[in-house]
């Protein structure tokens, strides 16, 4: 409009270089780390989806990111080509006072309100198809998110188990969520989206695993103290091994002839603990995790530690300690007590 | 009225003490000064949720870190979200009302300057009852959404939640004046010839706040009153166990939630849109086009509430509207982002600090409004929501959106507000550092959501993949800290001895450069009679098709001057707040507290309203 036409050297002469040398070490920096550190396939992964679900999602998810990533380059290439171009010039006049111009506006109302039709219409689809009620075949869990645990129940299997979640590979899944206390959020991020654990209301997630494997799930909802801590294990198996699983978690419990661990199996029977936490056979306590099979899972406490002798002990001596908040009291057991104790629950396979 | 102690303009007002100059500070009515006082203490908040910021940023710098406790952690997070919305960028945006409203509509100050003081000092003691938390060791930690039944005595049983609730009923008061004050402000005090449609840009989406400010505090008041019942007298509103329902809370807090968003950014969109034009020298493009997608976002605000929670189980019908709804949102938002690169488009862009920030606002805003339309789809919510890509695309939006308009208004303004220009070259160093540092925190974080990292988590495990860009989110984060120092050394040094502005420093399009550098009390020696919406450049450079710039008006005669009288300053309003504070904070000390309290607020209220009251003899007006 009111610009010279500038031949090519005069141009280059006028890029102020060290800007451009800035802009490049920017961008070159910024490749570069995008090169080395971003790796997608990582245990709580969204976007390389391992059930049904995890992929209708994933789907749109992809189909939103390349809209937008085109939306985004074309903007922000717009601006910064604007504003080189359009850069005041000494000595330039007033430019022209351009107030509007109704066809662009109007166009480009229509072009946004096309874009997002592309991807409402996918959406409407699947809020719809993923929120079908399940078939009477799905296997079902009922899922108990509490301050700050996870408590797994298969009603069809009569199992109970607490922080570790086993499912069968291809076999359609119906959770039913469950809250005693606060709004938890039950989430495996490589199986799909998370669904809120509401108290007094029963909500609903089905989806299938499509690949064997272990995966980490979180609560995903602010719910006091620990929430940071209220975490649990995913393990899809073979339907096999799933069966084999299910057979041992249905078993009795099988305590060990250990000494040490018969002193605290009668240390937990005559304490407290019986109060609170369900041993098939020994105790019916329902407030905290079910220990029937208590060794037969590799972590505990909502998922935080290892089970080893050393954690469990400390856990036993002082819960608190090792996650804030704990609703678990601190029984006051020491030394041998709670080695004793350990090795009890330990000895539950 | 000229019968008692009106501000006479021709007199010497500066007060001769420290104290004189204190009292007057504390009994102004002058918008601008209050304009001052709320951008102040919003500025003094701001780096108080920020350092919140950088010590959660520490924490999460890399896994298992043991800097804070959990409790302590969910104590900065609650406070980092609760000042940065209602103690930071509300009253930032409050500041520029206060300031600029009046100047820009051509009026000598707002509708009700003594409600305007009692707004402010409301503001100032919600926000100091909040802060008072830290002393009392009860400090909120229930999350600045506090979802019920968290919130319940069973769950949190010490004073904590009191503060949060009682503090955020505070503000509610302060907020909801300042509301009503600035609607019958924008109705009824605009300069002759001043119609809707030549308002500027900054006044429509002032205008449009307002609006949103009036109808959206009522649904929190309802939920926190509901809540203060629950846990002062045992109701039940929020108990599952009783029949109640923490959903009711969810939604009541997202039917406020969600246009607070929008409280938030629609005033920076206004600064954008006077920034942009004037250093385009350009008008803006389709300004009617503009106006009404931001009347349009502030309507539609009020029907996408449930994309909050949209992880709840609402159903799929529920499910589908809400993000309808939400999905339109983005049509006028897109459409505001075309026509201020139209606006730049054909300009002649004078690159200086204000527009740095304008430019800086497009483009993180952009970005922050693509991310959000990703998570207008339900399936792609329920992977995203409560993870770190919400609070990447939030802070996209409030962060890159709201504190860069604001900033640039702050740019922008500075030499109006303070009569000294603000550096030009600390100013760029400040923004690119400021630039740098947000994408450096922010940017990771859609990384970090994507890959599973959930929100408002003290500690996570190393073996997550998540370390790395933990650790540059932190490091981002210190570079904004950093950034924000430079601004703080441009303001000392510019104060003690910068440059003095001219009347209109950056060639202006509107009123407010039409007045002395700071305006004196009164703003306008003359009410000016308004032709467009760009009024002040069609005086100056004519409109540029081929019509010659329209004569001055004539100089303002010592008559006119020593005729204008402005309100007198009052110290009620300063005690009618802090009866209130006493009565409200009487709730966590003593029942006699909130009697004495209460029973002082109706006596000041009396005495509020009947300052000003003459019998009817003739003496009135």
């Amino acid at each position: 409009m009111i610009q010279q036409p500038r031949t090519v050297a005069r141009l280059v002469k006028r890029l102020d270089w060290t800007r451009l040398g800035l802009l490049t070490a920017v961008l070159l920096l910024a490749s570069a780390c995008s090169a080395v550190g971003w790796n997608w396939d990582t245990p709580m992964s969204t976007v390389i989806p391992k059930s049904d679900f995890g992929k209708v999602t994933h789907d749109i998810f992809m189909l939103i990111s390349w809209w937008t990533l085109g939306i985004f380059i074309v903007v922000e290439a717009a601006l910064v080509y604007a504003c080189w171009r359009f850069r005041e010039r000494p000595g330039a006049p007033i430019p022209k006072q351009v107030h509007g111009h109704t066809v662009l506006e109007i166009s480009w109302t229509i072009a946004f309100a096309v874009v997002l039709l592309i991807i409402a219409i996918p959406t409407i689809r699947v809020i719809f198809k993923t929120q079908e009620a399940p078939a009477a075949t799905a296997l079902r869990v009922e899922v108990h998110g509490k301050q700050w645990w996870w408590e797994f129940r298969y009603p069809q299997q009569k199992i109970t188990t607490a922080n570790e979640l086993h499912l069968p590979v291809g076999q359609t899944v119906s959770f039913q969520l469950y809250a005693p206390d606060v709004i938890h959020s039950f989430w495996i991020p490589q199986l799909g989206g998370k669904r809120d654990v509401v108290p007094h209301r029963v909500n609903h997630i089905t989806l299938t695993p499509e690949v064997a494997g272990e995966y980490p799930g979180q609560c995903a909802e602010y719910c006091g103290m620990s929430h940071a801590n209220m975490r649990f294990r995913v393990i899809v198996h073979e339907p096999a091994e799933f069966e084999k699983w299910v057979k041992a978690q249905q078993a009795p419990p099988v305590d060990s002839p250990d000494a040490l661990a018969q002193q605290g199996k009668t240390l937990f029977t005559q304490s407290t603990c019986v109060g609170c936490h369900t041993i098939n056979g020994i105790s019916a306590g329902h407030i905290g995790p079910d220990l029937t099979h208590f060794a037969s899972r590799k972590t505990f406490a909502g998922s935080l530690m290892n089970t080893t002798p050393d954690n469990l002990t400390k856990w036993i001596e002082d819960p608190a300690h090792m996650k804030p908040g704990a609703l678990m009291p601190n029984l006051g057991m020491k030394g041998e007590q709670s080695k004793a104790l350990a090795a009890y629950l330990l000895s539950l396979k | 009225m000229a019968t008692h102690a009106a501000f006479m303009p021709g007199a010497k007002v500066e007060a001769p003490t420290f104290w004189g100059a204190v009292a007057s500070w504390l009994t102004t009515v002058d918008h601008k000064r209050i304009g001052i006082l709320y951008g102040s203490s919003a500025f003094i908040f701001f780096l108080i949720g920020g350092i919140e910021a950088l010590i959660m940023r520490l924490q999460l710098a890399r896994p298992d870190n043991t800097l804070v406790s959990a409790q302590t952690f969910n104590e900065l997070f609650t406070m980092h979200g609760t000042t940065m919305v209602f103690l930071a960028i509300m009253p930032m945006s409050a500041a520029f009302f206060n300031y600029m409203i009046p100047l820009m509509i051509g009026a000598r100050d707002v509708a009700f300057p003594r409600l305007n003081a009692l707004s402010y000092w409301i503001f100032i003691s919600g926000g100091l009852f909040l802060h008072v938390s830290f002393l009392a060791k009860a400090v909120p930690d229930g999350g600045w959404f506090g979802y019920a039944n968290l919130t319940s005595h069973q769950f949190s049983p010490t004073h904590s939640i009191d503060f949060w609730m009682l503090g955020l009923q505070i503000l509610g008061i302060s907020s909801m004046l300042a509301g009503f004050n600035f609607l019958v402000t924008i109705i009824n005090m605009r300069a002759p010839g001043m119609s809707l449609m030549r308002m500027t840009v900054f006044i429509w989406m002032s205008f449009v706040t307002q609006f949103l400010i009036v109808l959206a505090f009522p649904a929190i008041t309802v939920a926190l009153i509901l809540l203060m019942f629950d846990r002062f007298f045992g109701t039940l509103f929020y108990s599952p166990a009783a029949g109640g329902d923490p959903l009711l809370w969810q939604h009541l807090f997202w039917i406020f939630g969600h246009p607070e968003v929008y409280i938030l950014i629609l005033p920076a969109m206004g600064i954008v849109s006077e920034v942009l034009p004037t250093f385009a020298r350009k008008p803006l493009f389709g300004a009617p086009v503009i106006i009404y997608s931001g009347i349009t976002i502030g309507f539609f605000g009020f029907g996408v509430w449930s994309h909050h929670m949209f992880s709840v189980g609402m159903g799929p019908v529920a499910d589908a509207a809400f993000s309808i709804t939400t999905m339109l949102i983005a049509v006028p938002t897109g459409v505001k982002i075309l026509n201020w690169l139209c606006t730049l488009w054909g300009g002649s862009i004078r690159f200086q600090v204000p527009l740095y920030f304008s430019l800086g606002f497009i483009a993180m805003f952009t970005m922050g409004g693509l991310s959000g339309v990703m998570h207008a789809s339900p399936p792609v919510d329920l992977q995203q929501t409560d993870t770190y890509f919400v609070v990447a695309h939030f802070h996209y939006v409030l962060f890159g959106g709201s504190i860069f308009g604001l900033f640039s208004g702050a740019y922008y303004w500075w030499p109006k507000i303070t009569g000294k220009l603000l550096d030009e070259r600390l100013g760029k160093v400040h923004f690119w550092l400021m630039m740098l540092g947000f994408n450096v925190t922010f940017f990771p974080q859609h990384y970090l959501g994507l890959i599973g990292m959930p929100r408002r988590i003290y500690t996570y495990a190393g073996d997550l993949g998540w370390n790395f860009w933990n650790l540059v989110s932190t490091i981002g984060a210190f570079t904004i800290a950093l950034s924000f120092l430079v601004f703080i050394y441009n303001v000392i040094k510019t104060t003690r001895a910068g440059k003095v502005a001219s009347a209109d420093p950056w060639d202006g399009r509107t009123l407010e450069w039409s007045i002395p550098s700071p305006p004196p009390i009164y703003n306008f020696a003359r009410v000016p009679e308004v032709q467009d919406r760009d009024d002040f450049w069609l005086q100056k450079h004519g409109d540029g098709h081929g019509g010659a710039p329209r004569p001055r008006p004539a100089p303002v005669t010592a008559a006119e001057i020593a005729a204008i009288h402005m309100p007198p300053s009052s110290f009620w309003p300063i005690l009618l707040a802090l009866a209130m504070a006493m009565m409200i904070s009487g709730l966590l000390i003593s029942m006699y507290q909130v009697i004495v309290g209460g029973l002082l607020t109706l006596y000041l209220m009396y005495k509020f309203a009947m300052e000003h009251h003459r019998p009817a003899d003739g003496h009135g007006h």
